[in-house]
């Protein structure tokens, strides 16, 4: 009982999460600090932000009444040219992405491969879409080729890394049981692995799809085509409404997608 | 204490969970209820604090009537009833002093709380009750570091440092080992003794709740089929509770110190 | 088991006929919407500079290396303000995505019929449009600077962290929420003992995660005008200055690179 007797009267207060107390107010104060000198350094001009809140007040009431007509034109030429990047640059991502993945993967693919598909995998994830892009476009001028070819490279990175991760992770029994019926290397690729991974496949594919279609919605910003450069214009005129209707198609759009990969998902589970 | 009248509880989906209960429990006694799954064990003792909101039916604690109450009503009885669950239901990630002193929420403000500024009294009594527990020296140790029996100990302290009149005990000892269940229910039963509290016990281990209550209530398909004393449990009452199946070796009461040298 | 009976055998088939007709047909119209939109992309490229190419890319390739290293010492207050965007623009969508996805998750959600789609509406038009767009339409409202970069950062991460964080909270266990309630809990709370401290470790992950991808983002936010080492970027490619432009572009690797590593050590620290 004395232990007891000990602690009773004592106030008790909860341990907190790092247990050096130096530590902990090194981190505290850090990153207080940290707070004060980026808010000093970001120098906000107030008074030209109270002015933008009457444009952005209109921008959000252009929300209400969005304009489909005045440049449908313009509207309907991106986003088909979108679209049209986002399938085939997908397509294409897809259909390279799959031998990548199965060379990124450890327990298939012989150490030199392994390496080099793995470093393809790192720069294009390393590299961000509109950077490629803005090369892309220096390199194979303006238009939609430059931005399929951007997409398809992201589409690399992602798909590829995210797929390899998938087949390091599958079961191993199930292929040896297919290695063991002394089956040849693509068939125990297509009997082992494929069946394990396919789920898995198609719900990142058309999850990159979505990405997709997002990405190329502002490749158009540096010229790679798409629906990004009829948005940048309606932004440089003012032109609220047009921009309210077009970042509503792309919403739409991107619901849509995103239930659809939710059915698939869902059949395919 | 608790009075029950014609207590229903009907799910969304038809099911009739329970069909018109009653019971009436004095206090201070401590009492089983057995019964197959699905005859609405959990049901009834979660319809009592109104986790489950019944259907039709009055609930008297004390004078008190509980269904209907407003939710700050409700939450001022709920803190005369301490519940205790099957899978402990402790807050993993929280220190074991905290997961006790959850159990004053209903008594301290929002603020004290969140801050973990509890009075000194009910810091006082947490560390008691860790201490008639046993685990007075693991109060600073995270919840899910604990066994299963020390973490069924941990939240039978947050039932009772509600100060509850009314314990509802949900399956205590049903993800435990037969060593452990049968300390866990002791101590409860000791513990109801010491502060003359009234208990209902959700178990589905016959025997064990033979061993230590004084009153066994059996529920089939949501109504009372049995109620009365331990001994009254023979055969014939469990093939109604239950159904058909050889019931002597269930119920031949067992020598409580020969199974612990066993267990040994 | 589709079989057939074929001079007496029986001859085992993957798929019914009709099946595999239907599977030809499918793979057949994407064949041909792949070859539309491949013959669309091909009518508006000039196929001379894609023939060029090669010698444009070596003609570039020699203009931008060696890198102008001496060109780093003006890129510090860039890199500082592509920092205290990707930063300041976490924390404030964290201090926003927290409701949201209080009100968005089945569980937690006041009104299952009117707040919650609005959250979900507030998730899912935040998560589609990308952050480089969210600058735009902030450059034009609030003017050009650092402070458009936070909020595009900031708005395009809600709906990120606020749907993930969202589905951790309809993953939580439900007893312990159902313990603390009995006990005479608050709403308020039953939210801080039975559910924050449930999703804490999902919600320092998320933090960190969105951190990392913000680094990324606001480097190039600069090309629309919001500050940051993209703006760097910008005007040395509008002035055709491929040594700095190759120097900017080795460093937004390496702060993409130092950030997955600091990211990735913070989680495991976490976890």
């Amino acid at each position: 009982m004395s232990e007891v007797e000990a602690l009773i009267g004592k106030p008790w207060r909860k341990p907190p999460f790092i247990k050096r107390p130096w530590l902990r107010w090194t981190f505290i104060l850090g990153f207080i600090v940290y707070l004060i000198a980026a808010y000093i350094t970001i120098d906000v001009n107030w008074y030209r932000v109270y002015e933008g809140l009457e444009r952005g007040k209109k921008f959000v009431l252009a929300f209400t009444n969005p304009d489909f007509t005045t440049r449908s034109s313009d509207i309907y030429e991106g986003m088909a040219e979108s679209i049209i990047m986002t399938i085939a640059a997908s397509v294409v991502g897809i259909a390279i992405s799959i031998p990548i993945a199965l060379g990124a993967a450890r327990n298939i693919a012989p150490l030199p491969v392994y390496l080099i598909c793995r470093s393809v995998i790192a720069v294009s994830r390393a590299l961000q879409e509109i950077i490629v892009a803005i090369l892309l476009v220096a390199i194979f001028g303006f238009g939609p080729l430059a931005g399929f070819l951007t997409l398809s490279f992201a589409t690399i990175g992602f798909l590829s890394k995210l797929l390899a991760e998938d087949i390091e992770s599958m079961d191993k029994v199930q292929a040896e049981a297919i290695k063991a019926s002394g089956a040849k290397w693509t068939q125990w690729i297509n009997y082992g692995v494929q069946p394990q991974v396919m789920p898995r496949l198609i719900g990142l594919s058309i999850y990159r799809i979505d990405i997709n279609f997002r990405e190329s919605a502002i490749l158009g910003l540096v010229g790679a085509g798409g629906i990004g450069a009829t948005l940048n214009t309606a932004f440089d005129r003012y032109e609220y409404d047009t921009a309210a209707a077009i970042l509503l198609i792309i919403i739409v759009i991107v619901m849509a997608l995103e239930y659809l990969s939710g059915v698939i998902r869902a059949r395919v589970q | 204490m608790l009075r029950l009248e014609k207590l229903v509880k009907t799910y969304k989906t038809g099911d009739q969970a329970l069909k018109a209960v009653e019971l009436e429990v004095p206090a201070g006694q401590v009492l089983a209820l057995i019964g197959p799954s699905g005859a609405g064990k959990s049901t009834l003792i979660r319809c009592i604090n109104q986790l489950v909101e019944p259907t039709s039916g009055k609930i008297y604690l004390g004078d008190l009537e509980l269904t209907g109450l407003s939710s700050g009503n409700l939450r001022r009885e709920r803190r005369r009833m301490g519940m205790i669950f099957q899978e402990y239901a402790l807050i993993e990630r929280l220190s074991v002093m905290e997961n006790v002193l959850s159990g004053r929420l209903g008594y301290v403000g929002f603020w004290r709380s969140f801050l973990r500024r509890f009075p000194q009294s009910d810091v006082d009594e947490a560390f008691r009750l860790l201490d008639r527990v046993g685990l007075a020296h693991m109060a600073d140790k995270r919840a899910d570091e604990l066994s299963g029996g020390q973490r069924q100990r941990v939240g039978i302290c947050r039932a009772l440092i509600q100060n509850p009149a009314l314990l509802l005990v949900d399956e205590p000892t049903a993800s435990l080992d037969p060593k452990t269940s049968r300390q866990i229910m002791r101590l409860i039963c000791e513990l109801c003794k010491e502060r003359d509290l009234a208990a209902i016990i959700n178990i589905h281990d016959v025997a064990l709740a033979q061993m230590f209550v004084q009153r066994v209530i059996g529920l089939r398909l949501g109504a009372v089929e049995f109620d009365g004393p331990p001994e009254g449990l023979t055969p014939e009452v469990l093939t109604t509770i239950y159904g058909e199946e050889d019931w002597e070796a269930t119920i031949e009461t067992v020598n409580e110190d020969e199974i612990e040298e066993a267990l040994k | 088991m589709p079989t057939q009976n074929f001079k007496g055998q029986k001859i085992w088939q993957r798929r019914t006929g009709r099946e595999s007709l239907g599977h030809w047909i499918m793979w057949l119209i994407g064949v041909a919407i792949f070859a539309y939109c491949w013959q669309q992309i091909s009518a508006v490229t000039t196929w001379f500079f894609v023939w060029d190419a090669p010698r444009i890319a070596d003609d570039i390739w020699t203009r931008a290396t060696p890198p102008r290293w001496g060109y780093i010492t003006q890129l510090g207050e860039p890199i500082w303000d592509t920092l205290n965007m990707a930063s300041l623009g976490t924390i404030l969508s964290l201090i926003l995505a927290v409701p949201v996805a209080f009100l968005a998750a089945r569980n937690t959600t006041p009104s299952l019929l009117f707040i919650r789609p609005v959250a979900l509406l507030i998730i899912v038009s935040t998560r589609s449009i990308n952050s480089l767009i969210w600058a735009l339409l902030l450059i034009a409202i609030i003017g050009p600077g650092v402070f458009a970069g936070v909020i595009a950062i900031a708005i395009r991460s809600i709906g990120f962290c606020a749907k993930l964080l969202y589905e951790a909270i309809e993953e939580i266990d439900q007893t312990q929420v159902e313990a603390i309630t009995a006990t005479g809990a608050s709403r308020w709370q039953v939210m801080a003992y039975g559910i924050v401290p449930q999703i804490l470790p999902a919600f320092a992950g998320i933090a960190v995660f969105r951190w990392d991808i913000n680094i990324r983002e606001s480097t190039v936010l600069g090309l629309v005008g919001a500050g940051g080492i993209g703006l760097q970027l910008s005007s040395s490619l509008n002035v055709l200055a491929w040594p700095q432009v190759s120097l900017i572009l080795l460093v937004i690797l390496a702060a993409v690179v130092i950030s997955e590593w600091v990211s990735a050590k913070v989680r495991g620290a976490i976890i």
